[in-house]
């Protein structure tokens, strides 16, 4: 066996570090976890093993409604950011490079570096004047919003597929008779699908997890999980909030893994 | 003689990049490729093979000039709408789809009826001995086999000219020799007019009905194998294709005057002689009309025995001579001979 010249591994202390990063990372969310089984009232104070606030959370109206909520904005704004993401990235990547090609690869991913308080903010003084001019007041506001903040992190993870696959492939489809909408629909669009079902899986995630900009949109009435969970934080604090992230981890994890399965079988 | 053309290039000239920084990639090449030809582009790396291939196919658009495939001028038309497939140097196989998916694909994209497709898609793999891989993932293929979908592939729509882009570098030798007796095959089962692009001048010798020989972005020769070969245009076919001799002369009545003083009959015109080593004879110093020389070295080629000589004016000269059995001829280094050139074999060329 060849001896390597250098690992990590031969630092002094990584090892302990290491282990130290993981237990810090992971020893709260176990903690939540094993919380949210606890038969007790307190968050704090282990007494016994139920289920007892997972079905206090299943049957809350507040939570089902916030929970319905969540999925409706988080489907709608992921499929939007994805779709509008999926065009971003073929305009970025497939064609010839232009003058203010970086200009827009900044403008495209805005989000990611403007402070998301600011634009939660932006959004809610535009919104409010929408508001009284139009006196709409539905999930369209949030959507909206979700699907701009979204947009990011599904452009990513695309652009990085459409970069890594060789164009030569398309080249070959329109030597073989295919139009460009053909040569999109057989060749580009079917390699691509491991890059756009990982977009949208994180855009999906991400609109699922937020809190600010949702908290300065939405309307009266209009929480969602997160928002509907940091409201209860401030006032009594159950496990009930244990069982509910616990639940929201349990989706993320299953939707991780599925990703994690199709990908893997399709290369 | 027209209609019997099947590629026409009308001084192509491309350009990549502008101003200072531009790189000249084929600079007014004309040529006319006959129908049903095997008609290879040789050169070395660098000199625009590709490039010619890319405007055929349409991947490219000529800076200057004109490209037309039987009649039509098809410069300005997009790769989809020509008449022409290509087998790239890496294949290029689909790899979502299968061996027939990937065979299908342009008469699906023609959209040819689905019993026409899998009639036709059956008759390619048959004719490239690929049947009974048909619903295999192209990635699940040897390189051969990818190869031979390849093929299939862009024979499947019947296009009137087939280009190739160097389709066998990336195989062993003995698949190699196997798929070139292979292509060659092909190319006369369907008649097909085939554009092969090599850097290999072997390969490109024993394949081709005509070779047209590229350096620097021009077309330097078009002419059968033989021609190329015994007739050279210039310095550049005489030395790529095979090895050859070159001794520097001036033209008088009788023929080329060497630089030591003997004159000999040539061919052609140019100031520079070319002979082949296997038509220089190695003969007695004293006999009559043969040119003075001196042996260098010999170098054993198992069958064949190189000569290194230098002529009177210390030019170098080399004859390839079988091995006579069991010995070395007689000759050792050092030793004064006589040199003769076969018949007909010495040319003038161009610098
Ligand atoms: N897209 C391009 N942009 C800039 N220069 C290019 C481009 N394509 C080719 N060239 C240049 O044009 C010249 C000819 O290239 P080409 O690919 O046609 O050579 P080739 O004969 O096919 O060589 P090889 O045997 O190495 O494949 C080279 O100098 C190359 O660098
Ligand atoms: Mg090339």
């Amino acid at each position: 066996m060849a001896k390597p010249g250098f690992t990590v591994a031969h630092l002094p202390g990584f090892a302990t570090i290491a282990v130290g990063v993981f237990v810090c990372l992971y020893l709260p969310i176990i903690t939540l976890v094993v919380y949210s089984f606890n038969g007790g009232s307190s968050i704090a104070v282990w007494q016994e093993f139920s289920f007892r606030w997972y079905s206090v959370a299943w049957g809350n109206e507040a939570v089902k409604d916030a929970t319905v909520r969540s999925l409706v904005i988080a489907l709608s704004a992921s499929a939007i950011a994805t779709v509008l993401a999926t065009f971003a990235a073929l305009g970025t990547t497939r064609r010839a490079p232009y003058r203010g090609q970086t200009f827009i690869y900044v403008m495209i991913n805005q989000p990611l570096m403007v402070p998301e308080i600011v634009t939660a903010v932006a959004l809610l003084i535009i919104f409010a004047s929408i508001k009284v001019a139009t006196g709409y007041h539905g999930l369209g506001y949030l959507i909206a919003a979700h699907s701009a903040f979204c947009i990011p992190f599904a452009y990513l993870p695309i652009r990085a597929r459409l970069e890594g696959m060789d164009t030569v492939m398309e080249t070959a489809a329109a030597d073989l008779y295919a139009s460009a909408w053909q040569t999109f629909r057989y060749v580009t669009l079917p390699l691509l699908a491991p890059g756009i079902a990982a977009g949208a899986m994180l855009a999906f995630v991400i609109s699922l997890d937020d809190v600010v900009i949702t908290e300065f949109v939405k309307s009266g009435g209009q929480d969602t999980l997160p928002t509907y969970m940091l409201g209860q934080l401030r006032r009594a604090v159950t496990p009930e909030v244990n069982a509910i992230s616990s639940a929201l981890l349990a989706l993320t994890v299953a939707l991780l893994t599925a990703f994690f399965l199709l990908t893997r079988k399709r290369d | 003689m027209k209609e019997d053309i099947a590629v026409t290039a009308e001084s192509v000239v491309k350009s990549f990049g502008h101003g200072a920084a531009a790189v000249r990639a084929l600079d007014t090449v004309s040529a006319a490729i006959r129908k049903g030809e095997f008609f290879t582009l040789l050169g070395p790396s660098g000199c625009g093979k590709t490039t010619l291939l890319r405007l055929i196919a349409g991947f490219e658009t000529p800076t200057s000039g004109r490209i037309l495939l039987g009649a039509d001028d098809v410069t300005d038309l997009p790769p989809n709408r020509r008449p022409v497939n290509t087998v790239f140097q890496s294949y290029a196989l689909f790899p979502h789809l299968t061996v027939r998916e990937n065979v299908g694909f342009a008469l699906k994209m023609l959209g040819r009826p689905a019993s026409q497709i899998s009639a036709r898609t059956a008759e390619m793999l048959a004719l490239v001995k690929l049947e009974e891989l048909a619903d295999r993932a192209t990635a699940q293929l040897s390189g051969g086999q990818q190869q031979r979908v390849a093929l299939a592939r862009a024979l499947a729509p019947q296009p009137k000219v087939l280009l190739l882009d160097e389709p066998l570098s990336a195989l062993d030798l003995k698949l190699r020799k196997e798929m070139q007796v292979e292509l060659k095959r092909l190319q006369q089962e369907t008649g097909i007019t085939f554009v092969f692009v090599t850097h290999d001048q072997e390969e490109a010798l024993t394949m081709s009905d005509r070779i047209g020989v590229m350096s620097n972005g021009k077309l330097q020769q078009v002419a059968s194998p033989r021609e190329i070969y015994t007739a050279p245009v210039n310095r550049f076919v005489a030395d790529f294709i095979g090895e050859t001799n070159f001794l520097p002369v001036t033209l008088v009545k009788e023929g080329a005057r060497l630089g030591s003083g003997e004159i000999v009959a040539a061919e052609g015109k140019g100031g520079v002689l070319t002979i082949r080593p296997e038509q220089v004879n190695v003969v007695r110093a004293d006999k009559a009309g043969a040119i003075g020389a001196r042996v260098e070295n010999l170098i054993y080629f198992g069958t064949d025995m190189h000569v290194h000589m230098r002529l009177g004016d210390g030019a170098a000269l080399v004859a390839r001579m079988p091995l006579p059995p069991g010995g070395d001829g007689g000759l050792a280094p050092g030793d004064a001979v006589g040199v003769t050139f076969a018949k007909g074999a010495a040319r003038l060329i161009e610098e």
